[in-house]
């Protein structure tokens, strides 16, 4: 299964599942991470970390190693 | 209308543009205030439907959820469902973002399952155009009264003022809940439900929700504050599975997912925020803007505010020589004029800095870009521990950390915060360059470039501690340790800044400094001005300058024996004896009780050590401004240790340098650091840390040095 985190910039994925601690993953949900919702990858910042995503029209801005906790599909 | 005036509430999602209709709303009528044990600020003003009936508006922190983790984000489930000794509201305004309905609605559906009133203002209809839901279609779905407002331009308002009127007037509806608890979602529920019931104030009929939130955000690891033991007992009694835990989520979110999109026509059009993020998120042309603004930023604190604060000073000295020339010499008058005025000065002279700091941080957040900086920066602030948005917090500290822990509150949450806090008074303040330079030039020996070269590498190191400060507390304090929590910052839509809130919120910040932490400046500095000003008697068997100086027939010895009765003076104060007293302390760093003395007066503001230092070793006072650093230098340079050796070696200088980069010298930041964290335990923490810090350093330096012969 692929992560949010190995997706490249420019590409949308679906959100298959969402991983790690219970406040964590709950925030995420909240903020419309839900399963069967797309993901655009706008851009990763110029150093590398982190990720600007795009989510149900807004964008945000996440770490790799959260977006790593993000299952996805292509 | 009840005889009491209703109360408001308006929540919504952060950059919604809450605040401006906030403000519209109620006008000059808002205060801001402290939400008790949390430093953030809740606000609150007076609406008036006409001319005798009113309401109480709150404007609560944005937030995405009710859902809360901490004592900050418990601030909205307290308010909007009257839990924890707050009142019940009588009405709930929920800000939705036409551009994002979806994301903003998911909050009102979390209100409307408690079963409050409520309605929706529909902001940011400019920008997301033929995006927009239509508002009728919405009430419909939404069961309550929407309104599409656009608070800048005044458009909506009066509809929104009679929406709520009449939503004041309807009856309070049932808990609405647009899914249905599974069987076992609604027993763990209905475990709680009873321990909610005993423990709330009877005005609460429906405590279904209130249940549900307590067993959604009690665990083992929450830092909520207040929630009544036998409710957590309950709702802690077994771990909830993760398919419940979700299950609240996941249903909204399902419901909002099959109702939404048909109401909405159209993609809102983000291609000006796309272009503009192009290039300002630009691997090079990003950095190169980012430099450029930081470089203002740091301009406008470090040069531009530099006249203004030289105006107040000058100002704080006409008036104290105006005040003195009436009161006439004595003690009233030296209370006055150095005590009281001084000390007004002392806190004014911080206002231009923190006036330009917050009208910068206000025009970037409302811009937008303050979000970015903490995109692009935070792969170095993570490094350690730090969160993005500590970057411009900390950069201000090169000016002064007064401001820069101001600036803290740009940061959500309180660990983040605290931490920031706690290592900016690290960062190189101005204040400290006027000490540096003294004593680099009076104590280090060599040419202008190494001379300068260490000068540059105070602030470099200034920069390492502070980093270096930050990591090591962020994995040993508990309180600063991080939390698990995803870095999700919302990059909204690039937006033109709105005057009128920007300069509201600047004044704002600047009247609570003054208001808060300025009255424990001032008395800290009467304090300190006492300590070195009192007793006045020298002791006996002291010369009796009164006497001499009366006697002395020309200028030049008048003036000298004036400067040796003010070294007197200090030297027996109880500030000087106190200097004496720690002098077996300072000794191992290198330091005698002049610098011990100079050492506490500095105390006030680092930048008072130069003048201190001045009458410990016995300047001439009647020199100018010019002269009189040039004899200090020289003074310090020449002066002589009990054995007749040289006083101030370049070692001893060093010494010195490194305890000024490293303690906490400056009771306005600790001042500060009260008022922000409403806690007496960080600014002792931060005095306690930096001053060992300090200490060991110098000792370390002082007696390594030695060791290997230098100084």
């Amino acid at each position: 299964m692929k992560t949010l985190a190995q997706i490249s910039p420019g590409k949308t994925a679906t959100v298959v599942g969402v991983a790690g601690p219970r406040a964590f993953r709950r925030r995420l949900m909240e903020m419309g991470l839900t399963p069967q919702t797309d993901v655009r990858i706008v851009r990763i910042a110029p150093l590398g970390d982190p990720i600007q995503i795009e989510v149900r029209n807004g964008q945000w801005s996440l770490r790799r190693d959260e977006a790593a906790q993000i299952e996805v599909a292509p | 209308m009840s005889r009491t005036a209703p109360l408001i509430v308006l929540a919504g999602n952060p950059n919604v543009g809450k605040t401006t209709l906030f403000n519209a709303l109620t006008g000059s009528s808002a205060k801001a205030t402290n939400y008790p044990g949390v430093t953030v600020d809740v606000r609150a003003g007076e609406l008036a439907f006409d001319a005798t009936t009113h309401a109480t508006v709150v404007d609560l922190p944005g937030t995405y959820s009710l859902v809360a983790r901490s004592p900050e984000e418990q601030i909205a489930i307290a308010k909007v469902a009257g839990v924890g000794g707050e009142a019940v509201p009588d009405l709930v305004v929920v800000c939705v973002d036409a551009s994002q309905p979806a994301r903003s609605l998911y909050l009102l559906l979390q209100c409307q399952e408690l079963g409050v009133r409520c309605m929706v203002a529909l902001t940011m209809a400019d920008e997301a155009k033929a995006a927009t839901p239509a508002p009728a279609k919405l009430a419909a779905l939404l069961g309550c009264a929407v309104v599409q407002t656009n608070a800048p331009n005044k458009q909506g308002l009066t509809e929104l003022r009679d929406a709520m009127r009449q939503a004041l007037q309807s009856e309070v509806p049932a808990p609405l809940w647009r899914w249905q608890p599974s069987s076992e979602l609604q027993a763990r529920i209905a475990s709680v439900v009873a321990a909610v019931d005993q423990d709330s104030n009877h005005t609460w009929p429906h405590n279904d929700a209130v249940a549900m939130w307590a067993l959604l955000c009690c665990d083992h690891d929450d830092e909520l504050v207040g929630v009544p033991p036998a409710v957590r007992a309950a709702a802690m009694q077994s771990p909830l599975p993760q398919n419940l835990d979700d299950e609240p989520t996941l249903a909204r979110w399902q419901w909002l997912d099959r109702e939404i999109p048909a109401l909405i026509k159209a993609v809102p059009d983000r291609t000006n925020t796309e272009r503009i993020d192009g290039v300002l998120l630009h691997r090079w042309y990003g950095f190169l803007v980012f430099a450029g603004v930081m470089t203002l930023l740091f301009l406008s604190l470090f040069t531009f505010a530099a006249p203004m604060m030289d105006g107040i000073e000058s100002l704080v000295g006409m008036a104290g020589d105006q005040v003195g020339q009436i009161l006439g010499p004595g003690l009233l008058r030296d209370f006055v004029v150095d005590g009281v005025i001084g000390g007004v000065g002392t806190v004014l002279v911080f206002l231009p800095q923190i006036l330009l700091l917050f009208l910068f941080l206000g025009l970037l957040e409302d811009l937008g870009y303050l979000a970015r900086v903490a995109y692009l920066m935070d792969r170095v602030m993570r490094a350690m521990n730090l969160h993005g948005r500590a970057f411009v917090p900390m950069l201000s500290g090169f000016a002064c950390a007064v401001p820069a822990i101001m600036a803290t509150r740009t940061l959500e949450r309180r660990r983040d915060r605290l931490l920031t806090m706690m290592v900016i008074p690290l960062m190189s303040c101005s204040a400290r360059l006027p000490v540096y330079t003294l004593v680099i030039t009076a104590m280090m020996p060599g040419a202008r470039l190494t001379q300068g070269l260490l000068m540059v590498g105070l602030y470099a190191f200034s920069v390492v501690a502070a980093l270096v400060a930050a990591w090591v507390m962020s994995l040993t304090v508990k309180p600063l340790k991080s939390k698990r929590l995803p870095f999700f910052v919302e990059l909204p839509p690039y937006r033109m800044p709105r005057w009128g809130g920007v300069l509201r919120g600047m004044w704002s910040r600047a009247a609570s400094f003054l208001r808060e932490a300025g009255t424990v400046i001032l008395a800290c500095s009467i304090a300190l001005w006492a300590l070195l000003y009192f007793p006045r008697e020298l002791p006996a068997g002291a010369r009796d300058y009164d006497a001499l100086i009366a006697k002395a027939t020309d200028d030049a010895t008048k003036s000298a024996l004036e400067n040796e009765r003010s070294t007197a003076r200090l030297r027996n104060s109880y500030g000087g004896r106190m200097g004496q007293a720690i002098e077996p302390a300072i000794a191992p760093l290198g330091f005698d009780w002049r610098i011990g003395v100079g050492i506490i007066g500095s105390f006030a503001a680092r930048e008072v050590f130069v003048a201190t230092m001045g009458i410990t070793v016995g300047v001439d006072r009647n020199l100018d401004e010019d002269a009189q650093r040039e004899s200090l230098r020289q003074t310090l340079h020449d002066a002589k240790n009990t054995t007749g050796g040289k006083a101030y070696t370049p070692l001893v200088g060093m010494s010195l340098l490194l305890f000024f980069a490293l303690a906490c010298q400056c009771m306005s930041t600790l001042a500060v650091v009260k008022r922000e964290s409403q806690s007496w335990r960080w600014p002792i923490f931060l005095l306690a840390y930096m001053t060992g810090l300090a200490y060991l350093v110098s000792l370390a330096v002082y007696q390594f040095g030695k060791l290997l012969g230098f100084g």
